[in-house]
């Protein structure tokens, strides 16, 4: 791709009209022109208001529980025999990974906004999940929208957000996964402009989601970079994440992206191979594209139709990725690896018996890569690996790869 | 730069009648029923062809478009057959302005320039691509209108006074109102709404302004036509394919001819439009 030069900061972005570089943007029909503005505004009030914040700062140390842990992760560091690695514990949080951070926030502005109803779409379901949770604390009725597919994987999660009164409409259309989703919900959007919001799950879609998503997460990459100064002394060199949509990564990176000498390696979903199609590996094996509002690397034929991907994740199961992940990407900050099914269920496995902390299969990539560096690292060398979400989700589809029944 | 569109409504004005704007999926079920559609459009009554371009994600789609993008893409269905579909078309008919409708991706990985060259030797005459608002006006908008292809907007009830101008700027044709807020083939809005929807747009441009979103019956092609500068009906259309295909999508009656009956009531619709309402 064509580099840009590289920027005296990789922090600014992105512009007025939403882009980082040739990314981002509002791609959006005209009906959503008017509420992606609004929205705008009410972002750019709050973003420095101090009452909004300090509302923020209370929910999040009272209701979700942060600052999450940095875990110095003594069990896997002793098996691999390198670098210290820790763990960014963001599956302590309150419904079990980083997406309660992004929830509280836009919950948080939805009702500046006065708006009356939530939707959202899920692929995993961690994200339903922590919608459903905030529209519950604050009182808005809840749509989320689930592809069919992972209706059936992911069926603890779509029994917690009815439980916590949300309405979870399966989605059929394509392969009924995360992309369906957020296609139905932007058709909901599109239907109910007058008093909905939508809380979109991860940093991408139309300016400014990208931006305030990416904000309410950077708590993870504020707190970590703290938290290692603290415990360490001085800054990691090493930080690794898992790339979906990319909202966690995109968390952690954010607040070190100036810190020239740490190395940031985001992990996209490899699935079977980048050989065929069965993989999300968008930036490694995909093109810039237009989709869900914004230009990203998408997985897509020659004729510009997206593909559907594969990965044992449902978490990263999606054919896209933020935009400000694509500009990253091809500035050369950030470098973007692949990791196989097969070596995201090891590293889970490994994780659960030698740390004795179970991790959702998304987390379990950025820790595979970590599987594969750490070795050969100095054990003076120090990695963060920001452990986005819990696996209690995933034990059926971990037991069916294991051809076990549970 | 006057183009086909132009001249017609300019035509429909003398005439002093609203035009049918028809839209069709492109290579729905397969490339040569679908030109077949195409050819019969004109003969049944249809004053502007609304050619749809196919894509996997139609985010403002109803299930019945949604559908026909996925059967039409199923039979192979690609922007260089639906180009191609047009330049045949125009072998036989040169007056009948055609319009692509669809999404923009699969125009920028074809390329903008290469695509704008290609569509105007393809005989195509504007563009109405959803998801650039004015806001991306330098992606696609200004280029086509230096190449001399309309660039028709979606101005929609969202759209207020005060966002209008930035709508209406670089629009060129017609202007395309959407009757409601939602997707296509959804019910239509109270038609009171429509027709002061369509007179505050027209107390913003002289450009003519053509309804779409809802219409399936000639009767309401009858009372939108009725202050409305156009009618546009898509789903009815797609839907008159779907019906004559089994369950294994196999032709049960021949697409074209459904499609040019249900096209003759409604233009027989916006042909009695003016007449209803000046009695």
């Amino acid at each position: 791709m064509n580099k840009p030069a590289t920027p005296n900061s990789f922090r600014t972005g992105p512009d007025e009209q939403g882009m980082f570089g040739i990314f981002g943007g509002r791609f959006v029909a005209e009906t959503l022109m008017p509420l992606i503005l609004d929205l705008e505004r009410h972002w750019n009030e709050v973003k420095n208001d101090a009452d909004f914040r300090a509302e923020l700062t209370d929910l999040s140390t009272h209701y979700a529980g942060r600052p999450s842990k940095l875990y110095f992760a003594e069990g896997l560091t002793k098996h691999l025999g390198g670098a210290k690695v820790y763990f960014k514990r963001e599956d302590l949080n309150h419904t079990g990974s980083h997406k309660i951070n992004n929830c509280l926030g836009q919950i948080l502005l939805a009702k500046r906004m006065g708006k009356k109803r939530i939707i959202a779409e899920t692929g995993a379901g961690q994200h339903g999940v922590a919608s459903a949770t905030v529209a519950a604390r604050f009182g808005f009725p809840c749509v989320v929208y689930m592809g069919a597919t992972d209706v059936a994987r992911q069926s603890p999660n779509v029994f917690r957000m009815k439980l916590l009164g949300a309405e979870v409409r399966p989605v059929t259309a394509g392969h009924g996964t995360l992309k369906d989703a957020m296609n139905e919900a932007l058709r909901d959007w599109v239907t109910n402009v007058e008093d909905t919001y939508y809380l979109i799950g991860t940093a991408a879609g139309p300016h400014p989601y990208p931006e305030l998503v990416r904000d309410f997460q950077s708590v993870i990459g504020i707190e970590a970079r703290a938290q290692i100064l603290e415990q360490e002394g001085r800054l990691p060199d090493t930080i690794i994440a898992a790339v979906g949509g990319g909202s966690n990564a995109i968390g952690l990176f954010h607040p070190f992206l100036d810190d020239k000498d740490v190395r940031i390696i985001g992990i996209e979903a490899g699935g079977r191979g980048l050989d065929g199609i069965e993989h999300c590996a968008s930036m490694n094996a995909g093109a810039p594209g237009v989709l869900h509002g914004n230009r990203t690397y998408l997985l897509q034929n020659s004729d510009g139709q997206i593909m559907d991907g594969h990965s044992i994740s449902a978490g990263l199961d999606y054919p896209g990725v933020g935009p400000e992940h694509s500009w990253l990407r091809d500035s050369g900050r950030v470098e973007y690896v692949p990791i196989l099914d097969d070596e995201a269920l090891e590293a889970f496995k490994l994780t659960t018996r030698v740390e004795g902390i179970i991790p959702a299969l998304e987390s379990a990539h950025a820790i595979a890569h970590a599987v594969k560096i750490v070795p050969a690292m100095d054990k003076d060398q120090i990695v963060i690996v920001n452990l986005s979400g819990r696996g209690d989700k995933d034990v059926h589809t971990v037991a069916s790869m294991l051809g076990m029944e549970i | 730069m006057v183009t086909r569109i132009d001249r017609r409504m300019a035509k429909l004005k003398t005439e002093g009648r609203p035009a049918l704007v028809t839209y069709f999926m492109g290579g729905d079920p397969d490339y040569d029923t679908s030109l077949s559609i195409m050819k019969a459009l004109p003969k049944a009554g249809a004053d502007i062809i609304e050619l749809g371009m196919p894509f996997s994600d139609p985010m403002a789609d109803g299930p019945a478009i949604q559908a026909a993008g996925l059967r039409a893409l199923k039979g192979g269905q690609t922007l260089v057959k639906t180009l191609k579909m047009a330049s045949d078309f125009r072998a036989g008919d040169n007056e009948t302005p055609i319009v692509l409708m669809g999404y923009y991706n699969p125009i920028y990985i074809y390329g903008v320039d290469r695509f704008l060259k290609d569509a105007i030797a393809s005989g195509i005459d504007g563009l109405i691509v959803v998801d650039l608002p004015p806001e991306m006006d330098e992606e696609l908008c200004i280029p086509a209108l230096k190449a001399g292809i309309n660039f028709i907007r979606l101005a929609t009830p969202t759209t207020d006074d005060k966002r209008l101008p930035k709508v209406l700027q670089n629009t060129s044709g017609f202007v395309y109102y959407v009757s409601m807020t939602g997707i296509t083939g959804s019910a239509l809005a109270d038609t009171g709404k429509v027709a002061a929807a369509v007179k505050r747009i027209k107390g913003h441009t002289d450009l003519p302004v053509c309804v779409g979103f809802g219409v399936k019956t000639a009767e309401q092609a009858r009372v939108i036509g009725a202050n409305a500068d156009g009618v546009v009906v898509g789903t009815a259309i797609v839907n008159a394919v779907a019906n004559v295909l089994g369950p294994k999508g196999e032709k049960t009656a021949d697409p074209a001819e459904a499609v040019a009956t249900l096209v003759s009531g409604l233009a027989q619709g916006v042909r009695s439009a003016r007449l209803a309402a000046a009695e």
